[in-house]
């Protein structure tokens, strides 16, 4: 490995760390969209930054282009609270109209400036290291990183500090606000943190894979836990973990490097869509399915109990009477046999005295509709579930 | 070229006739399913499905080799499609909210595009200049059978509105009732989804990825504004997307430098804009009136019922009151008095005032619900 090759991977880690930690709170606040509207409403900030300064490595470039993110967020607030429109239309309507702006200054008045839509909106790392921070003529690194790392900083440093603020203000605004400390205050803060992150990120990885890299690490965390510390670590590594694979996957296939990133935490959050241990696709799918067989029972032996004579009984009954297809009676019956509920003679199904007990509790269940919890329930009754 | 010039042009210049008819077809298009997108709160989809596109038309041109946007929008199709119907697991099979999986939709299959649009840009003998037109857009490029293809899909949009424009309605006021009449609200909505999907689509190329969604949104919140009923605004957000196309694609043609896409958008917003501040019966300006004019009308309600508690006291309603003694009270302004007494609630004299009948009646009945208003 080059000393490039490093620089570039720590800038992607040090991105994915930057990016994360705001990103799981706009996931937990309902706001992920905003991380969009910002890092595209960013581009008339840094237009008119590069206008007023003349240079585009000015730090007023990323103030004034983290200031236009923060006034997006207000005329999406200004516009919600009018109430002539949902919700989320007013950032559809935010960002495109001042990312407009934004292309038709570039348009119009910097024909022979290296200021590129393209390059705001896709970024690309594997230039970031030729770009490097002197101090005094020694050569001190890659300018990204210093202004990655200090905005990872102070993103750490306030994330530990207002830690416990920021915990009560996502989960309970009321609360909050009753405890002393303003929401307003702290959602402004974060605002502003995402804001600046999405400027110091976007000229190292585009626009749009800082938008990536704010949701999906957070959406992946949040689908294997809900502990809010877990997340955000697990967040920050799904970060790390796909900035270092993607990085390869670049290499290899000579891609973008922010593209093939992104591709990365697309496979990884489709793993665990898929496979989140209580919460992914399949294991929902399963319990849905398993809840439908139970349900299924509760019907059959209710049906049971109220029907003393044989013809009611009969196996090939249910069929026609509850409307169910072989393969639907089959795993039902089955299951109440392994349950011992049930025991068939002579193709009549009989309840056992254990199921009788189960029967009368779902009725006790279903009439008193109280919050006698039916898993409990399920619980005592079931040697093997559905 | 100037403005005028470019409408003189319009009648002979075939190329311009085609470009303005197509922004024209798209923005009309566009604003009548955007309506159904905004009022279903699908109002980012279009910026996650444009997105989501993306891929598609790489994918496309992978496997093909053909620049035919025909072909590439079939592609732009398909992962479109995809990607809503992720968007919709996600929401549906998890615990993630809406926004989370349109962001996630949006900037992964928006990663994945640009890594294959790279890849394709580095293969060796693969000219793809023409792929990045759709990013951004070039209203530029659009021939006659780009312009075919929308008013197809435009009048196919139609037709589909037209035939299931109750079930349609019904679905956006109420599911759950539509769902119990016995409409098969699935079908219902995969279908509307589906051609929300596909302007989307056919506008990618004269718009792009990152501006469409205001294309959808744009006309139809600004038509919102104007009528509380489904068809005005479907047909007011149609006129206004058309407008937005012809003026935008006049104004970035009457000037050097100009992409048509950010200029459409523009228009769009300012539409909107108005909308906001202008409508009668929404809109902020008026709004402000009405909420002043409210105020006057309390503040006035306040001073003659404090009248009418002063005079209550005495036998004859006319006896007159100093002025001086309404002074600590709050509302009262030598206009008020003025404006009571061009009602004929009151009649000043010097610094003397006395009720009339008619305002004493007035008092008397200002808390009666039943009494008309005047």
């Amino acid at each position: 490995m080059s000393s490039a090759q490093i620089e570039i991977q720590l800038i992607a880690c040090l991105v994915a760390i930057a990016c994360a930690i705001p990103g799981t709170f706009l996931v937990l606040r309902k706001m992920a969209m905003i991380s969009d509207a910002i890092s595209h409403s960013i581009l008339p900030g840094l237009v008119i930054g590069f206008f007023i300064t003349e240079d585009l490595n000015s730090p007023w470039l990323i103030l004034l282009a983290a200031v236009s993110g923060v006034i997006t967020v207000i005329m999406v607030e200004f516009i919600q609270k009018t109430g002539l429109v949902k919700e989320d239309t007013a950032i559809g309507l935010v960002f495109p109209a001042l990312f407009s702006i934004g292309v038709i200054l570039i348009a119009k008045n910097a024909n022979d400036v290296h200021l590129d839509v393209d390059a705001v909106l896709l970024g690309e790392l594997a230039f970031a290291p030729f770009d490097r921070l002197f101090v005094n003529g020694v050569d001190l690194g890659a300018k990204s990183i210093w202004i990655i790392g200090t905005i990872v900083v102070i993103t750490l440093t306030l994330l530990i500090t207002f830690f416990k603020e920021l915990k009560v203000s996502t989960f309970d605004k009321q609360l909050a606000a009753t405890l002393g400390f303003s929401p307003l205050v702290i959602h402004y803060g974060l605002m502003s943190i995402a804001s600046v992150t999405t400027v110091g990120a976007f000229d190292a990885v585009g626009a749009i894979l800082v938008v990536a890299l704010m949701i999906a690490p957070a959406a992946m965390a949040y689908l294997l836990t809900n502990n809010l510390k877990k997340m955000l670590i697990i967040a920050i590594l799904a970060g790390i973990a796909s900035a270092l694979i993607g990085y390869w996957v670049a290499h290899y296939l000579d891609a973008s490097i922010a593209g093939s990133m992104t591709t990365v935490l697309g496979f990884l959050f489709l793993l665990v869509y898929l496979f989140a241990p209580s919460k992914g696709l399949i294991s929902v799918l399963y319990r849905q399915k398993r809840q439908q067989v139970e349900v299924y029972l509760l019907t059959f032996m209710l049906h049971l109990q109220n029907h003393t004579e044989e013809s009611e009984r009969h196996i090939n009954h249910l069929g026609e009477h509850i409307n169910w297809g072989k393969m639907q009676s089959k795993t039902v019956v089955d299951l109440a046999l392994k349950n011992n509920m049930i025991v068939i003679d002579d193709n009549i199904i009989s309840l056992t005295e254990k199921g009788k007990g189960f029967a009368e509790k779902a009725i006790d269940y279903i009439t008193t509709n109280s919050t006698v919890a039916i898993e409990e329930m399920k619980e005592d009754f079931f040697l093997f579930r559905g | 070229m100037e403005i005028t010039e470019y409408f003189n042009l319009l009648f002979t210049d075939y190329t311009l006739q085609t470009i303005t008819l197509g922004t024209a077809v798209l923005g009309a298009l566009c604003g009548m399913l955007g309506s159904f997108a905004v009022l279903r709160k699908q109002s980012l989809l279009g910026d996650a499905i444009s997105h989501a596109a993306l891929p598609g038309i790489a994918l496309a041109f992978l496997i093909t080799g053909s620049k035919d946007s025909n072909t590439l929008l079939i592609g732009a199709l398909i992962s479109g499609l995809i990607g809503t119907f992720w968007i919709r697991g996600i929401v549906k099979k998890t615990h993630l909210k809406s926004d989370t999986a349109l962001g996630l939709i949006l900037s992964l299959f928006f990663g994945f595009g640009m890594l294959l649009l790279t890849f394709i840009q580095k293969m060796p003998n693969a000219n793809q200049a023409g792929l990045d037109k759709y990013l951004f857009g070039q209203a530029a490029t659009l021939v006659s059978s780009d312009v075919w293809t929308m008013c197809i899909i435009a009048g196919l949009s139609l037709l589909i509105l037209l035939v299931f424009w109750k079930e349609f309605k019904l679905l956006l006021f109420d599911a759950d009732y539509t769902k119990s009449l016995g409409f098969n609200v699935k079908f219902l909505d995969i279908l509307i989804t589906f051609f929300i999907v596909i302007s989307i689509v056919v506008g990618l190329q004269t718009v792009g990825v990152v501006l469409m969604s205001a294309m959808l949104l744009a006309p139809a919140a600004a038509a919102r504004q104007w009528t509380n009923s489904l068809s005005v605004m479907v047909l007011l957000a149609a006129i206004f997307g058309a407008f937005s196309g012809v003026l935008g694609t006049a104004i970035s043609a009457s000037s050097n430098n100009l992409s048509t896409g950010p200029v459409i958008v523009l228009i769009a917003a300012v539409f909107v804009l108005f909308s906001f501040i202008f409508s009668p019966k929404r809109g902020l300006l008026f709004r402000e009136i009405r909420y002043q004019s409210n105020r006057k009308d309390l503040e006035l309600h306040k001073t003659l019922a404090f009248m009418y508690h002063i005079v209550k006291t005495h036998d004859n309603i006319d006896h007159p009151h100093a002025i001086k003694i309404l002074n600590n009270f709050h509302g009262f302004t030598r206009k008020s008095l003025q404006k009571l007494e061009s009602k004929e609630y009151i009649t000043v004299n010097k610094t003397m005032w006395s009720l009339t009948e008619k305002g004493f009646d007035k008092a008397a009945n200002l808390y009666n619900q039943q009494e008309e208003n005047e």
